[in-house]
């Protein structure tokens, strides 16, 4: 736009020096104004400013939000460091979350919400490539059109419906399979497969954006030179598209660390120090909600322990979608 | 493999200039294989992503429907007078039976509520299934258990609960969605939520979608991209689309709950239940929800702005028309399908959204209907929650309808994305 600017100051002073147009549209005339001997030079509109004002703290409003969410976790972060029991070696070293007794060791709820991602990501991850690499290189028109919107479908359902499905059918279904002794009611396996299945359109569809952006012209020389189409699709097109991948890969693991209520119903309650992901163990989206949703009270140690955690999610959360744009920026194959 | 293909033609020059012979022939036949054992592979991935979805669905549907076992208190067949069945009594004859097996007290109780004068039968016919037969759900089966293994649902209903009526119930009926909530599960509805529901996303989409499109006119029309605040808003954008919607529940419970609560819990408009009244109400809610969506919007719209064809721009500002009148006579307008499309797509988002409300404290047992924006509210996603928590199967199968009440509002609100983003293309194409 910033070109157009100055263009329409151009074309403003050309019209109004041949005077007021004939039979011009009734808005051009309110806009132009003025008889034969008008005044040419910019004329101050203080409406215009106004609105350009407004729209610009429109804009405005999500640096303000940013700052919020910094501010506001900042503040009570510290409040809570400042409390004579915590200290920053025993929350990053400590193996116990128990805040009743003082203890406030973050490694149960880091290990908890590792694992879950770890289990949704060996699942997102092969599933989501193999359907971007299906969509992109080897569905007719047709099939694409008809399982894009099946993939949307699966992306627009609320997670809590996903919290649902992993508590009444996953969890059963894996302990039949793994036996009842093996698997707890509650398990990060059953949320981190679920959490898999839903960051599954995520993946497929921007790697799949990713493996379009290819230009043909490489897919030809391959076929040219004899290659199969799985060669074609994997050792070329793969190749040149894979900073997209990458980041679709990163932008879903940071998806599945800030999920919340496939954990918050499906993985337990109780921060639990383990490394197995058949048994309950409480994530740190899944604290943040059971804590939160009892009767808290402000400036207590548990209201200021959750922002902590909320604090540790974000700068989390934060970095791996910084990595993944880097990643496009530095990586990305240019085919001009 | 391209080494190979030299190797066999220097052998075998008789081959002439293409690559021939028996290992050569081998190779081709062994990709050839494998191409088509990993196209199998591709497919079978999109598959599990069908299956997925339709497990998904299908679990639900099981849940919303099956038998029920119900044990009553009293059997309804003993209530008869003369031989007329308890919902064909008159209400006199009604009021009769529940004067009969109810304490006095509890009859003055519902005589000073409202006097059964004015009571209709309906409503006293519900008071005796309440209080009277008070049926109790003792067990719930699936759908397909219902459907497949009718007989063994039978009998094990007449093993473990002996003298229970076993019914097949649907949990989605009309009565649960015009019920207000109850802790018993037979009566218990969905209204209050989607009121709740309704009344935050109305919040939700004043708060967020002016805000939205200013900011995406902004910066698609004013902003000048060399400059480093506008960079800076425009990456800051893109970063806020991708934190976790708690921390913008945590923003919203230290921001609008907690500093802003004089205006959230309308203490300043001296409304609401001043000894009860805190933030935690549909308006904080909304004003959260409206944050959370606002990159989408934002993004969407730009996308849309974008889409303009800018000799749209360029013959408005050729006749003279001022940057704002550009903006809001032609730009506007035919961008406004596409940000609408954006829109809709954000607030079924913002439907959805379970997380960020528990913690800007959505209340969990609300019986009453929210009357304004100042009041606390619970919302569908937090019922399900709610009741999925539950250990007992009649809550499950209850989330589960909720869960199908969910869903057909949202696959209405992206069905007409749909529409509109179709029209929209088709107007395009004959324009």
């Amino acid at each position: 736009m910033s070109r157009s600017a100055p263009l329409a100051q151009a074309a403003v002073s050309a019209e109004t020096m041949r005077g007021p147009v004939a039979g011009g549209d009734r808005k051009g005339e309110t806009a132009l104004g003025g008889g034969p001997q008008m005044d040419l030079r910019r004329k101050p509109r203080v409406a215009e400013t106004l609105i350009q004002g407004f729209l610009f703290l429109c804009g405005a409003i999500s640096v303000l939000t940013t700052l919020g969410i910094v501010y506001v976790l900042g503040r009570e972060s510290l409040l809570f460091f400042a409390n004579e029991e915590v200290n920053l070696l025993k929350f990053f070293g400590g193996t116990e979350w128990q805040p009743a007794i003082g203890r406030f060791g973050i490694w149960p709820l880091v290990t908890a919400t590792f694992m879950a991602s770890m289990v949704a990501m060996v699942v997102a991850l092969p599933i989501g490539l193999c359907i971007a690499i299906y969509l992109s290189e080897y569905a007719p028109r047709r099939t694409r059109n008809i399982l894009k919107p099946i993939l949307e479908v699966l992306a627009g359902i609320p997670t809590v419906v996903y919290g649902y499905f992993a508590l009444t059918l996953m969890t059963p279904l894996l302990r039949g399979i793994f036996g009842r002794d093996l698997v707890e009611i509650y398990n990060t396996a059953s949320a981190g497969i679920v959490i898999g299945i839903l960051v599954i359109p995520l993946v497929s569809s921007m790697s799949e954006d990713a493996l379009r952006a290819v230009p043909n012209t490489l897919r030809q020389a391959s076929y040219g030179l004899g290659a199969t189409r799985l060669e074609t699709a994997v050792r070329i097109v793969l190749p040149a598209a894979l900073s997209g991948v990458a980041a679709a890969f990163i932008v879903a693991i940071s998806r599945a660390i800030g999920e919340t209520m496939i954990v918050a119903i499906a993985a337990g309650a109780g921060p639990n120090f383990t490394f197995s992901p058949f048994r309950a163990a409480e994530t740190m989206t899944g604290h943040i909600v059971r804590i939160s949703g009892g009767d808290l009270s402000y400036d207590s140690i548990d209201y200021n322990s959750i922002f902590a955690i909320g604090l540790l999610l974000f700068l989390l959360t934060l970095s791996l979608n910084a990595l993944s744009q880097w990643i496009v920026r530095r990586f990305r194959e240019e085919y001009e | 493999m391209m080494a190979l293909h030299q190797e066999h033609t220097v052998a075998e020059p008789a081959g002439g200039l293409m690559p021939s012979g028996p290992d050569y022939h081998d190779q081709v036949v062994s990709r050839r294989r494998k191409g088509r054992a990993w196209a199998t592979v591709f497919q079978a991935a999109v598959l599990v992503g069908i299956i997925a979805l339709c497990a998904l669905l299908l679990n639900i549907l099981n849940q919303s429907f099956g038998y029920v076992a119900i044990v009553n208190n009293i059997d309804p067949a003993e209530l008869t007078v003369d031989d007329v069945p308890l919902n064909r009594l008159p209400k006199e004859k009604l009021v009769e039976i529940l004067e009969a097996n109810i304490s006095a007290g509890l009859m003055r109780r519902y005589e000073h509520d409202r006097p059964f004068a004015e009571r209709s039968r309906e409503n006293v016919h519900a008071l005796i299934l309440e209080r009277v037969v008070e049926p109790k759900v003792q067990a719930t089966w699936g759908l397909f258990d219902s459907i497949f293994a009718r007989g063994s649902v039978f009998a094990e209903a007449e093993e473990r609960f002996p003298g229970s009526d076993v019914n097949f119930r649907s949990w989605l009926t009309t009565s649960f969605i015009s019920n207000s909530q109850s802790s018993e599960p037979l009566r218990a509805g969905v209204r209050t939520a989607i009121l709740g529901s309704l009344w935050v996303v109305a919040i939700t989409i004043l708060f967020s979608f002016p805000i939205g499109v200013g900011a995406a006119i902004y910066l698609e029309e004013y902003a000048r991209k060399e400059r480093l605040l506008n960079r800076l808003i425009q990456t800051n954008i893109n970063n806020l689309a991708g934190v976790p919607s708690i921390i913008y529940g945590m923003l919203g419970l230290a921001i609008f709950v907690r500093i802003l609560e004089g205006f959230t819990s309308g203490a300043f408009l001296g409304i609401g239940d001043q000894s009860t009244a805190n933030g935690r109400t549909i308006i904080s809610a909304g004003m959260t929800l409206g944050l959370l969506i606002l990159p989408l919007i934002i993004i969407n719209g730009q996308e849309a702005i974008r889409a303009v064809p800018s000799s749209l721009r360029q013959a408005g500002f050729g006749l003279g028309a001022t940057h704002w009148q550009v903006i809001w006579h032609h730009v506007l307008p035919s961008a406004m399908p596409g940000v609408l499309t954006g829109t809709i797509l954000a607030v079924s988002r913002a439907i959805g959204e379970t997380a960020p409300l528990v913690v800007v404290g959505a209340s969990t047992f609300i019986a009453l209907d929210p009357s304004g924006p100042f009041s606390k509210f619970t919302v569908l996603p937090i019922q399900i929650y709610q009741w999925t928590s539950r250990p007992q199967d009649e809550f499950r199968n209850l989330a589960a309808a909720a869960i199908l009440v969910l869903l057909i509002l949202l696959l209405s609100l992206n069905a007409s994305a749909v529409l509109l983003r179709n029209r929209f293309d088709r107007s395009q194409a004959g324009a």
